[in-house]
């Protein structure tokens, strides 16, 4: 069974701004993602979920390289000054390309 | 003595300052809050429908000027005494204005208890003012920017669940009025100081992990978080009596004016104002004022409410 390259973006940030992100993200050219939440600690302090404003969490994204490169750089650009956020990019084989 | 209520509430503070790793689930969380805001908009629902609407309209004009007032004072002491970034003291002051649904259900029980009167329809009072001061807290950080795009505010500030809640349960209680309302009644109504324990004991976790931000911002934010409520509360009992409400309602009001927003008011800013510190004005209303207001503050406001009738004999 052939297999296809695709990046798999993965997104770490507030829970407070999860719409903003999934418009982004569908305009960018996202044709599907998945979002979990998530509890962690990093350069602002423990995100323990434990109130409102205080839940992370973690999205997925797979697609082609293009459209990582161009959601990375609009969420660098928009969110990384003000909002706790990491990303980070790694390659992932799928069976289906027309899916992403 | 104390509420047994506030006893929740103290138990709470105290396993989580003794470091015990207890935490409600968030969806219990969740579904409790939901089920105080929809409790809290039934109530005033149903006694709405027993009066004519416009008789209400010179209340509800006021508390929304009240709601626009308040963060207009509180931004030039933090920003000029307190010396914070402009988005901070903008931030903070949008808090100060807004009010907190689970300081006025603790309100309801103390005045239940006490056999304490007041007007049924605050649950309305209480919904309006939410928003204003959420709106002022923005023009105040970014000035009348075109870049605020205040179409999505409004949408995510009317559909936050607090509103939506609050204002859906005024609705369905209007509309099914009391007798309607038999069947439900077991849920909302004879559960609420249930429900509300429970709730206070969440939140007696949360406002003492906040605590441990404080050693950090420093004294005038405690200051402020003590001093504003006072201020807001004389200005709330005043307009009550102006308005010509009764003692409880009166009190009620500056109850509803001295609390601070944690839940509509945070989401709000962090979306529209995000260079502003959340944990900052999070530590203050949750930390603080909440607290403040649950323990002292309420008996002290009623307690003025009654000095200001008693002195101009209405």
């Amino acid at each position: 069974m052939g297999t296809y390259t695709r990046k798999l973006l993965t997104i770490v940030t507030e829970a407070a701004i999860e719409g903003a992100i999934r418009r982004d993200l569908t305009q960018l050219g996202a044709r599907g993602y998945t979002i979990t939440d998530a509890r962690g600690r990093g350069d602002r302090g423990v995100r323990n979920a434990s109130w409102e404003t205080s839940g992370n969490i973690r999205i997925e994204v797979v697609c082609s390289s293009d459209t990582a490169a161009k959601i990375s750089a609009h969420l660098e650009q928009h969110y990384y000054t003000h909002y706790a956020m990491i990303m980070y990019l790694a390659d992932v084989e799928v069976l289906r390309s027309e899916k992403f | 003595m104390l509420d047994p209520i506030i006893l929740f509430f103290l138990l709470g503070v105290v396993a989580s300052l003794l470091g015990s790793e207890l935490r409600l689930p968030a969806a219990i969380y969740d579904f409790v809050s939901a089920l105080l805001l929809l409790a809290i908009g039934l109530k005033g629902g149903i006694e709405l429908a027993r009066q004519p609407f416009g008789a209400l309209l010179p209340q509800m004009l006021a508390v929304v000027a009240m709601g626009l007032l308040l963060p207009l004072v509180a931004f030039p002491v933090l920003r000029y005494v307190g010396r914070l970034a402009r988005a901070d003291a903008a931030s903070i002051a949008a808090h100060y204005g807004s009010v907190s649904v689970g300081t006025y259900a603790v309100a309801v029980a103390w005045f239940e208890r006490r056999e304490v009167a007041f007007e049924p329809h605050m649950p309305l009072l209480l919904t309006l003012l939410e928003v204003p001061a959420i709106l002022v807290g923005i023009v105040l950080a970014r000035g009348l920017s075109r870049q605020t795009r205040w179409g999505t505010v409004l949408h995510e500030v009317m559909l936050g669940k607090g509103i939506v809640l609050l204002l859906g349960g005024l609705v369905i209680g209007w509309i099914a009025g009391e007798d309607g309302l038999s069947g439900v009644k077991p849920l909302f109504f004879d559960l609420f100081k249930g429900l509300l324990a429970v709730f206070l004991l969440e939140m007696g976790l949360i406002a003492a992990s906040q605590l441990g931000s404080l050693r950090r911002y420093g004294a005038f934010l405690v200051v402020f978080a003590i001093t504003m409520p006072l201020f807001s509360a004389l200005v709330g009992a005043l307009l009550g009596n102006a308005l010509g409400l009764s003692v409880g309602g009166s009190a009620m009001l500056a109850i509803l004016a001295a609390s601070a927003s944690y839940i509509a008011v945070p989401a709000a800013m962090r979306i529209s104002v995000p260079e502003a510190n959340p944990t900052l004005s999070l530590t203050a209303s949750l930390g603080i004022t909440f607290p403040f207001n649950i323990l002292v503050g309420i008996p002290l406001y009623h307690a003025l409410a009654e000095r200001i009738h008693a002195y101009t004999g209405a």
